[in-house]
C-alpha cells in the first residue's frame, strides 16, 4: 500500500429523494496534503467525506484514490481509514484492542500487532495506555485512540469527520498542532471536515470551502482568506463587509467602482457599467485620513464596539447609510462620537466573482 | 428528617409493605414449610428438617422430571436465542422486504395465551405425526420464547451499534469478522439475557408442557400431579427447587443487564 495517494473527485453529486446534498463537485489533491473541507452544516462536506470512505455512494461522478477508481469499492477494501466524529471506539475492547483491530482483521501476527500498536500509541502521546479499558479514558484520550486506530492501518487517505468538535478550546488548539505534526511526519494525505474556519486556517495546506453542496472556493488558507472568491467565502471567512457598486472606469486590469463608500479602485477585469461586489476586509480598515497605499471610505459613525482582546470589533454607519465592520487596534478608535474619517489598505479591497 | 419527609416515608411504607407481603408471603410460606417436620404443611411450623428434601431426591418422578425440565429448558432456550439473534440481525442490518410485517409476526405470539398456543401445537403436531413427548414440549417452548428472546436482542441493534460496525468495516473487517468480532460481543449481554429469560420461562412453564408431554413430564407437570393427591411438604420442597433455580437465573439476568447498562454509560 502506498504511503500516500492523490485524491481526485470527478463531477460527484449525491441526491437523496430529490434533495441534492452534493452538487457536481470536482477537485484534486496532491499527495501528502492536509485538506480541510470547510463549510456550515448542511453544506455537503460530511457527505463528501462519507463518499471518500465508501459509506455513501455518489449518485453521479467518480472518486479516484491514486490511479484506482474506488467509486464502487466497499469501505473494507478502500485504502482509507476514518476518525469518526464520536470516535466509534469499540467498548468491548481495550485501548490496544481498538488500535490493533485493523491489523488483526487483516490477519497480522499478534506479536507484530503489539509492536505496531505501541508505536501508534507513542505517536499520539498515549504510551502505555494499551491495557486500559475504553471506559477509563477521557474525551481527549479517546480522540487520540481513534486517531491511532486509523493511522496504524497505514491508510493512503486518512479521513477526519469533525474530529475536534467534542473537545474544549484549549485541547482543540493542542490537537490541531498535533494533527499537523503527525500528518507532516508521515507525509500522508489527510482530509478533515470542520465548520470552524479558524481550525481550517490553522491546519490546512488546502482549504475547500463548501456551501449548499457546491465548492465556493479552494486554495491555500492565506489565499482563500485574503482573496475570497465569492460573497459566501468573504463572509464565512472573517466577516467581510460586501459593498455593491457599479464599474465607472476600467483600464489596465484596474476598475474604478462607485460604491456607497465613494469611488474605490480595485484590481480586476470587468466592463464599464457592470454591477460588481467588493469585499472589504475588516482588518484592512483603520480610522484616519487615507495615506499612500490606502483609499478613503468617507466618514463613519460608530454604532457598536466589542473588545476582543487583541482588537476591537467596531460596527458603524457611513454617510450614505451603509454599515461596515472593522477590526482595529483598541487605542486607534477616536474618543469623540462624531463621525470620523476611515481608510482601507488597497489590498483589503477584493473584487468578488458573484 | 423533616416531618413532611417522615410522613412521606411512612406513606410509602404503608403502601409498599402490604404489597410486598402480598407478593412474597405465599412464596415464603411455601419455602418455610418445605423444611417442616410433620407430614402436613400446616401451621404451627415444626422443624427445621431436611427430611422432605431427602424424600424428594429419592423420588424418581421428581429427579427424572428435573432432568427433563433442565434438558428442555437449556436446549429450547439455546435454540430460541440463536434463532432470535439471527432474526434480529437479519431484520436490523439488511433490507428485508416486508420488514414491519415480519417484526409484527415475530412479536405477536407474546400477546397470545399459552393455552391457545399449546392447543394449536397439539393439533398441528398430531396432524404431522409428532408424538406427545419431551421433543414436542421443547419445540413448544421455542415457540413460546422466540418472541421474547427476539424482543430482548432486537432492542440492542441501535444506531450506535451500527456506527461501530461501520467503523469495523472502515478498518478492513469482512462481514463475518464484523458479525463475530463486533456485533456478537456487543450483543453478548442481550444474548445472555435472552437465554436466561427463556430458561426461567421454560423451567416453570406448565400449560404447554402439560398438553404436549406424555411419559416424560417436566417438573411443573409432576408437581401439579402431586398436588392432586393432597398437600405434602415434599411438594413444597419441589416447589422450592423450582423457585430457587428461577431466582438464580433471574439474578444472573439482572447482572447481565446491569453490566450492559454500565457499559452504555461509559460508552
Amino acid at each position: 500500500m502506498s504511503a500516500s495517494a492523490e485524491l481526485r473527485l470527478e463531477r460527484v453529486s449525491k441526491r437523496y429523494d430529490g434533495v441534492t446534498a452534493v452538487d457536481d463537485v470536482s477537485f484534486a489533491v496532491p499527495p501528502g496534503s492536509y485538506v480541510v473541507l470547510l463549510g456550515p452544516s448542511g453544506s455537503g462536506k460530511t457527505t463528501v467525506l462519507s463518499m471518500l470512505g465508501g459509506f455513501t455512494s455518489p449518485t453521479e461522478g467518480r472518486v479516484f484514490i491514486g490511479a484506482d477508481d474506488v467509486t464502487a469499492m466497499p469501505p473494507a477494501l478502500r485504502p482509507t481509514a476514518t476518525v469518526f466524529q464520536d470516535y466509534a471506539l469499540f467498548p468491548h475492547l481495550s485501548v490496544a484492542g481498538n488500535v490493533g483491530f485493523g491489523l488483526s482483521v487483516r490477519g497480522m501476527a499478534k506479536r507484530a500487532i503489539a509492536g505496531r500498536v505501541d508505536e501508534a500509541l507513542r505517536l499520539v502521546g498515549l504510551d502505555g495506555f494499551g491495557p486500559r479499558a475504553i471506559g477509563a479514558t477521557s474525551g481527549g484520550q479517546r480522540q487520540r485512540i481513534a486517531l491511532a486506530r486509523a493511522l496504524v492501518t497505514e491508510p493512503a487517505l486518512l479521513l477526519l469527520d469533525e474530529p475536534l468538535g467534542a473537545l474544549d478550546l484549549r485541547l482543540r488548539r493542542q490537537m490541531q498542532d498535533e494533527l499537523r505534526r503527525i500528518q507532516r511526519s508521515q507525509a500522508r494525505t489527510f482530509v478533515h471536515v470542520t465548520h470552524d474556519q479558524e481550525e481550517a486556517m490553522a491546519i490546512a495546506d488546502l482549504v475547500v470551502i463548501m456551501n449548499r453542496g457546491r465548492i465556493e472556493d479552494m486554495g491555500p488558507p492565506d489565499r482563500v482568506y485574503e482573496r475570497p472568491r465569492t460573497r459566501f467565502s468573504a463572509n464565512f471567512l472573517g466577516e467581510s463587509t460586501v459593498l455593491e457598486g457599479t464599474v465607472a472606469k476600467a483600464a489596465d486590469g484596474r476598475l474604478a467602482v462607485d460604491t456607497p463608500c465613494g469611488r474605490l479602485v480595485v484590481e480586476g477585469n470587468r466592463a464599464r457599467g457592470d454591477s460588481v461586489a467588493i469585499a472589504l476586509r475588516p482588518e484592512a480598515v483603520r480610522f484616519g485620513v487615507a495615506g499612500p497605499g490606502e483609499q478613503a471610505l468617507g466618514v463613519l459613525r460608530i454604532t457598536g464596539q466589542v473588545f476582543q482582546g487583541s482588537f476591537l470589533r467596531v460596527t458603524g454607519t457611513g454617510a450614505s447609510g451603509f454599515t461596515l465592520l472593522a477590526k482595529v487596534a483598541p487605542h486607534t478608535v477616536p474618543a469623540s462620537s462624531d463621525p470620523a474619517p476611515i481608510a482601507v489598505r488597497d489590498s483589503g479591497l477584493i473584487l468578488l466573482e458573484d | 428528617m423533616s416531618a413532611a419527609a417522615l410522613r412521606q416515608h411512612a406513606t410509602t411504607g404503608l403502601i409498599l409493605g402490604p404489597l410486598l407481603l402480598f407478593v412474597y408471603l405465599p412464596v415464603a410460606v411455601l419455602v418455610l414449610f418445605s423444611f417442616h417436620e410433620g407430614s402436613v404443611p400446616v401451621p404451627p411450623f415444626e422443624g427445621p428438617s431436611l427430611e422432605w428434601y431427602r424424600e424428594m431426591l429419592d423420588d424418581e418422578r421428581i429427579t427424572d422430571a428435573t432432568w427433563n425440565s433442565a434438558i428442555v429448558g437449556l436446549l429450547s432456550s439455546a435454540l430460541a436465542t440463536l434463532l432470535a439473534t439471527l432474526a434480529a440481525w437479519g431484520l436490523a442490518r439488511h433490507r428485508v422486504p416486508g420488514r414491519r410485517l415480519l417484526e409484527g409476526l415475530l412479536f405477536m405470539p407474546l400477546a397470545v395465551s399459552y393455552l391457545v398456543i399449546g392447543v394449536g401445537l397439539l393439533v398441528a403436531f398430531s396432524a404431522v405425526g409428532i408424538e406427545k413427548s419431551l421433543v414436542a414440549v421443547g419445540i413448544g417452548h421455542v415457540v413460546l420464547n422466540l418472541p421474547l428472546a427476539f424482543a430482548v436482542v432486537y432492542g440492542q441493534f441501535d444506531p450506535e451499534q451500527a456506527r461501530l460496525e461501520q467503523a469495523a468495516r472502515d478498518l478492513g473487517a469482512s462481514e463475518p469478522q464484523v458479525f463475530l468480532r463486533v456485533t456478537v460481543p456487543l450483543l453478548r449481554p442481550a444474548i445472555l439475557g435472552a437465554f436466561l429469560l427463556s430458561l426461567t420461562f421454560s423451567w416453570d412453564e406448565f400449560v404447554v408442557a402439560f398438553l404436549l408431554s406424555a411419559f416424560d413430564p417436566t417438573l411443573p407437570v409432576v408437581i401439579w400431579g402431586m398436588l392432586r393427591t393432597g398437600l405434602n411438604p415434599q411438594t413444597n420442597a419441589a416447589g422450592t427447587l423450582v423457585f430457587l433455580v428461577s431466582v438464580v437465573a433471574g439474578i444472573v439476568f439482572e447482572l447481565a443487564v446491569w453490566r450492559r447498562g454500565r457499559r452504555e454509560r461509559l460508552g
